[in-house]
């Protein structure tokens, strides 16, 4: 669905996916928010189990990403802002939040600077800090489809991830790759793989943020995960007392473990 | 590029989609012949069918074998995603079906399969979609039969019978100013050959009967979409394409755009096409198609590999008119062969002898090892005589309008020795020459 998002003084068009049924702002929202290059439909199939099982969700296209017009926002901070917003926007006033990645760190900040807005929190293939090599960012400036496919690479630890996602016959490399070029090609004057990854790398807010966390939180790591590796979630995790999942697969959890990762989430979620 | 994190083509035809049996520990890939699949709990089942969870329901829907052909075939292109059919007819038929209906208008090459051409030119049009057919090297035809119903574009990239050589990018451009995808039927050239995706096309279709497989062994086909087709930005610009961008009340009102942003046409192919045509292919015929992809770079580099000795003979010949091989300087499509196969041309190609039919029906009686028979890309090289076969019916001068002649030979080179390809070959030719 549409939403007018007043953030940062402006108003402007966002989109949520609401997992195939219409938005109900009386039932428990689940925000479902994607990693950099990506958007809502990294997150379909949960988002369908949650719609679908009694929650209103909202997994939106952050700024400059799919179907929310406008330039990216350049900061954690400025996107954690940009979430609680859209929360007004949909007539939520608290929610479970779940991020994936570049998501993750913007789901803590949100649930940073508005404790009483977030029910719970779940940080999926997330890193603290997410540090970016130099290396990648250059590349990025220079041949944006090259550092897409490096990333792609490293995001993945099988050739065959089953029962793929979304559905069966889907590969996921090649999805994964078209979905982040087509991302990245929407915005003409901006280079949004560095705009994404330097989100991540800039932010330094991690630790504070855990300290004024205070819903259950939840960290889902994937154990052969080459982009955040499952190592460096420990001190944020420690940060938010958070209970740790570990599945078996790289940091494309959502496509390589969906089974696994719903389960992980109707724990953090709906079983806590 | 192959390396440690980017697999390279000959990793990814043995690997890609496939993993040690997680019950059995089987390495190679199961044959799941099974209809169907038991469901863990009632919500379970629920969950399976709206789309919450990733499974196999019923296998005319998906298939665990048919599966790993899939995402395999797939991962060859450079595609997001594909399904395995029947048969490769019934691949033009999803592609086709999938995003139009009565109304609708094709825009597709000349230079097809006849079994294509026959779909488009007599069976399709019962159902309300019209082609018009242009040459396919005509880039000012195809932009001007494009019409505000047109829905897609289609050519083979080696065309039929004389191996016109589609110029991708540029019918690839003329598609995408109109906001329309390119499909082209990639059955001759093989991923091997040639990835359309890389060159603009945005989806492709095989007959794994012929080279995938490559052992004339099995009946099947496989649709490949590259993700790379923007349905909502086309059909703002357009309004053609509401099949994939507007609620679908046949399956919970979803949106296959908003569903999937780049898998949105695989999503209402195999949701409703597979569904309801029910055109999808037997799992022991998916292994057998796997079976021959995982040799499909050895092979297809010694189907080129003795190809072109052959053309080199026959092109040499007093009894040979002309051959039809685009790595030849005297092939029209020269020019663009060499910028779009330089790995080669296939292993398929025709040629005319000096004579009439019954010199090309003494020739072909002639053959000890080419078997005549109607197919192409087995590891059998194989013969055809249009005029004496599938043509039969047809004059001289139809056939001239369809682009054969009265003594022309289709060959498919197989995996035998070239040298004993080469004397069989003179040995017909002798006997044809005998008849003068």
């Amino acid at each position: 669905m549409k939403l007018a998002v007043r953030a940062a003084g402006e108003t402007r068009d966002g989109y949520a996916y609401t997992g195939g049924k219409a938005f109900d702002a009386n039932q428990p929202c689940v925000v479902l928010l994607h990693g950099a290059l990506h958007d809502h439909s990294s997150w379909t199939l949960a988002a369908r189990w949650f719609a679908h099982h009694g929650h209103a969700v909202l997994a939106p296209d952050l700024p400059g990403h799919g179907r929310s017009v406008g330039a990216p926002l350049a900061s954690v901070e400025a996107l954690a802002e940009w979430l609680l917003a859209l929360l007004d926007a949909a007539g939520v006033a608290a929610a479970s939040l779940v991020g994936h990645s570049m998501g993750s760190l913007i789901a803590l900040e949100a649930a940073a600077r508005a404790p009483e807005r977030a029910r719970h929190l779940v940080l999926v293939g997330t890193a603290y800090p997410m540090k970016v090599s130099a290396a990648l960012l250059d590349a990025a400036r220079d041949d944006p489809y090259a550092a897409i496919d490096s990333v792609n690479a490293f995001s993945h630890a099988t050739f065959a991830a089953k029962p793929s996602y979304p559905g069966p016959g889907a590969w996921l490399h090649g999805g994964n790759r078209a979905l982040m070029r087509r991302t990245h090609d929407a915005q003409r004057d901006t280079n949004l793989f560095v705009n994404d990854f330097n989100v991540c790398d800039r932010y330094t807010g991690g630790i504070a943020a855990a300290a004024r966390v205070t819903c259950p939180a939840t960290i889902v790591v994937g154990a052969r995960d080459q982009m955040t590796f499952a190592s460096e979630a420990a001190e944020l995790a420690a940060a938010l007392r958070a209970r740790t999942v570990t599945l078996p697969c790289g940091h494309a959890l959502m496509s390589e473990a969906p089974d696994a990762l719903l389960a992980a989430l109707r724990g953090a979620i709906v079983d806590s | 590029m192959a390396g440690s994190a980017n697999p390279g083509f000959d990793t990814l035809a043995v690997h890609a989609g496939a993993a040690p049996d997680p019950a059995t520990g089987a390495r190679a890939v199961p044959i799941h012949l099974t209809t169907s699949f038991v469901f863990e709990s009632s919500e379970h089942a629920a969950s399976l069918f709206n789309m919450e969870r990733s499974g196999h329901v019923y296998s005319r829907i998906s298939n665990p074998t048919n599966a790993v052909l899939e995402e395999r075939v797939a991962a060859l292109e450079g595609g997001s995603g594909a399904i395995a059919t029947a048969s490769g007819q019934a691949a033009l038929h999803l592609a086709i079906a999938t995003i139009a209906g009565a109304g609708a208008h094709v825009v597709a090459s000349s230079a097809l399969y006849g079994g294509s051409h026959n779909l488009l030119a007599y069976t399709l049009p019962r159902f309300g979609i019209t082609t018009t057919f242009v040459r396919p090297g005509d880039l000012d035809g195809w932009r001007a039969a494009i019409r505000p119903e047109t829905r897609l574009l289609f050519g083979e990239t080696l065309g039929n019978p004389g191996l016109d050589v589609l110029d991708l990018p540029a019918v690839a451009q003329i598609a995408h100013e109109q906001h329309l995808p390119l499909l082209v039927d990639s059955t001759f050239t093989t991923p091997w050959l040639l990835r359309p995706f890389e060159h603009g096309a945005d989806l492709l279709y095989h007959s794994a009967t012929k080279f995938l497989s490559g052992h004339g062994t099995v009946i099947g086909g496989v649709l490949v979409d590259s993700g790379n087709f923007d349905w909502d930005r086309a059909n703002a610009a357009s309004g053609r394409f509401a099949e994939l961008t507007a609620p679908y009340e046949g399956f919970h009102g979803m949106v296959f755009s908003e569903e999937s942003t780049v898998g949105a046409f695989l999503l209402r192919a195999r949701r409703e096409g597979l569904r309801d045509f029910g055109a999808s292919m037997n799992p022991l015929a998916a292994w057998l198609v796997l079976q021959g992809l995982e040799t499909l770079p050895l092979r297809m580099a010694r189907h080129v590999e003795s190809t072109r000795k052959v053309v080199a003979f026959l092109a040499g010949h007093a009894m040979v008119q002309s051959v039809a091989y685009p790595e030849l300087e005297t092939h029209p499509d020269h020019a663009l062969a060499k910028r779009l196969l330089p790995r080669g041309c296939g292993a398929v190609f025709s040629f005319d002898l000096k004579g009439s039919r019954e010199h090309g029906r003494a020739f072909i009686e002639a053959l000890k090892i080419f078997s005549h028979l109607a197919n192409v890309g087995d590891c059998r090289s194989l013969v055809i005589h249009p005029a004496s076969t599938t043509h039969f019916r047809m004059d001289d001068e139809a056939l001239a309008r369809a682009g054969i002649g009265p003594a022309t030979i289709r060959l498919s080179i197989g995996l035998e020795d070239a040298d004993d390809l080469i004397d069989d070959l003179k040995r017909a030719l002798k006997a044809a020459a005998a008849l003068r």
